[in-house]
């Protein structure tokens, strides 16, 4: 793998680790908004 | 002796065969995908009809439905389709790499390996229909998981590559998001999904010949027996005029049973009319090589807002009501 190969690989491990890093909260803070709407449909 | 075998030995292990067995990095390394890669597998254009009709279908349905529960309804739906679109992209892979609309896929361009479209496609849907189970309902989730299982298995890997009326049978899949978007507020199966359903399932065929008219050659280059290659022009022309002869009385179905007012009513019949207007063109005529495919363009272009349309006038229809601005339906 050349240099610059090397960095466009690291470049787009890290953009994935953010989109997947982000994902996960954007579910983490659904679930709890999930919870409370069903909480207070009750 | 001792020395002829050994130079022979490695006579033998110099050849550009071995070199490629032994040599551990024969194959470069693939690089790992963008994520805008992965976002291409999921279709975001269809997503936008296919979000679109679901939260018509959630708007439409009588009763109401918290935002939150609602947001989470539309984003299982728009997860359901991703992932039935990226298990698509791994299959046709192939045939994407033979039609210059496709061939720059990520999968058919090289950009991506095959095995992370399956597994992300398989992890999108799986995921979509737990989060429609425990969210919403299991009878939202279960359809759901059929519409998914329809598009990716029954559509793209069994019909789609034997049979020409395979729009007919994909457009099913299509059909899904507005009959799944109101059962997720009803939590029951009625007449109306059914009627959301087979108002996109007769709406596709028109809708997709008349791209498949000015696309056939890509189709017929990779073997796919779409309409047009198989059955030919003018049959195909004859049954674009009489799916939309058939999409009218559907279209104007909600308010003949009194589920929608005349708001809903005089947009389907005006809408309607203009479909087989845009279609009578299309189906009648015998030659097409003089003006590019122009009507069969006009067609395809229209179908997209009237499915727009008739949806929008749907949930119009639906808010004057709850506003008390119209009266309601027999099934409001």
């Amino acid at each position: 793998m050349t240099p610059e190969e090397e960095a466009e690989t690291k470049r787009r491990q890290k953009a994935r680790n953010l989109v997947v890093g982000g994902t996960l909260l954007f579910f983490v803070v659904l679930f709890y908004m999930i919870t409370i709407a069903r909480i207070g449909g009750q | 002796m001792q020395w002829r075998a050994l130079l022979q030995i490695r006579q033998t292990l110099e050849t550009p065969e071995m070199d490629t067995l032994l040599t551990p990095t024969a194959k470069p390394h693939p690089m790992p995908a963008d994520w805008r890669d992965f976002f291409t597998l999921t279709k975001p254009r269809v997503m936008t009809l296919v979000i679109f009709t679901g939260i018509c279908g959630l708007l439409a349905a009588p009763g109401s439905i918290h935002p939150v529960l609602g947001f989470t309804a539309i984003l299982a739906i728009a997860m359901g389709a991703g992932g039935s679109a990226a298990l698509n992209h791994w299959w046709e892979m192939d045939l994407d790499a033979g039609m210059k609309r496709t061939a720059n896929r990520p999968l058919p361009s090289g950009r991506m390996l095959p095995k992370d479209a399956r597994d992300f496609g398989i992890f999108l849907s799986v995921t979509s229909v737990g989060l429609m189970g425990v969210a919403i309902g299991w009878l939202a989730a279960a359809s759901l998981a059929v519409a998914i299982v329809y598009y990716a298995v029954i559509y793209t890997m069994w019909l789609k590559p034997r049979t020409p009326q395979n729009i007919v049978i994909g457009g099913g899949s299509g059909a899904f998001p507005p009959f799944i978007g109101w059962i997720a507020v009803t939590g029951e199966i009625t007449l109306m999904p059914v009627l959301l359903f087979a108002i996109i399932f007769m709406w596709t065929p028109p809708h997709f010949w008349a791209l498949a008219l000015f696309m056939k050659s890509d189709y017929a280059k990779v073997g796919i027996p779409m309409m047009p290659v198989v059955a030919g022009e003018k049959s195909t022309r004859t049954q674009i005029l009489v799916y939309t002869v058939l999409l009218a009385p559907v279209a104007i179905a909600p308010w003949a049973i009194g589920a929608t007012s005349w708001v809903y009513g005089s947009v389907a019949v005006v809408l309607s009319l203009l479909f087989l207007a845009f279609a009578m063109p299309v189906g009648t005529r015998t030659r097409a090589d003089e003006d590019a495919m122009q009507p069969e363009k006009t067609l395809f272009k229209f179908s997209i807002y009237y499915l727009f349309a008739l949806f929008a006038a749907l949930v119009a229809d639906r808010l004057l009501e709850n506003n008390g601005l119209i009266g309601g339906g027999m099934f409001a």
